[in-house]
């Protein structure tokens, strides 16, 4: 529990950031990936993904908003009141999110 | 250092007895709770864009076939869903900012609404400019 309280900051941190990238920029990603390339409004066939800048900017934008959801996430369902097990929560939450940024490290690696 | 003394054992605290539904007796709960849910929204739609992303180690008509397969009503709706909840927390979030990082000029507190609206200018702009930068880019 001491080293789970010692790394809060870090988390917090994390949700912090994952708030302001998701503030910003996942709004006009919904409208082109949900919408605008699906639709056959801009033709996309994704070889801008390839490139390394591009892959460190795609890194940023799908990990840190992971962050921000599991602390809410975690957060909302202790004041929901719901009786769940806090610590077991905590690890599917806060590890959801690592788990994501390993799958998106290795995602980004193969493309 | 006692960790106790920072944070007491939550099940040694006293806590008013409530209900699991009290967050539908307000207006102000229910926005919370909707605030709070958008972060949910938002991470599904970065996993989704995640396996798209992912097609493309089977090539870009993988990745091509994946994005048509999004254009079904079911997943307009989803993305519909995610965009109002997206621009939920973008709002939520700027406002909440404007009131945590008091912006000050001199000795006067520059107005929160201004900063508010600065930032919603902001946001603006860095969305025309990733529209514009993917509308160049893309291939």
């Amino acid at each position: 529990m001491s080293a789970n309280r010692n790394i809060e900051p870090l988390w917090w941190a994390l949700f912090s950031a994952g708030g302001v990238v998701a503030a910003f920029l996942v709004p006009i990603h919904i409208f082109l990936f949900g919408f605008a390339v699906p639709l056959g409004w801009i033709p996309d066939s994704g070889s801008l993904f390839r490139h390394g800048l591009v892959k460190i900017y795609l890194f940023v934008l799908i990990t840190l908003p992971l962050y921000h959801w599991a602390h809410r996430f975690y957060f909302t369902l202790n004041d929901m009141r719901l009786g769940l097990p806090r610590k077991p929560l905590a690890i599917l939450c806060y590890g959801g999110a690592v788990v994501g940024t390993v799958m998106t490290l290795w995602v980004l690696l193969r493309i | 250092m006692s960790g106790s003394a920072i944070r007491p054992d939550i099940s040694k605290l006293y806590h008013a007895k409530m209900p699991a539904t009290w967050w539908l007796k307000k207006p102000a709960y229910l926005l919370f709770m909707l605030r709070e849910l958008s972060s949910v929204f938002i991470a599904i739609f970065l996993v989704v864009f995640l396996i798209q992303l992912s097609q493309l180690s089977d090539g870009p008509e993988a990745y091509v076939a994946f994005a048509r397969k999004l254009s079904s009503p079911a997943w307009i709706v989803f993305h519909i869903v995610a965009l109002l909840f997206a621009l939920l927390h973008s709002a939520t979030w700027f406002q909440s900012t404007a009131v945590v990082m008091p912006l000050r000029l001199g000795e006067r507190e520059v107005p929160r609404a201004l900063v508010f609206a600065a930032t919603i200018g902001a946001w603006i702009a860095v969305s025309a400019v990733i529209l514009i930068l993917f509308l160049v880019l893309r291939g």
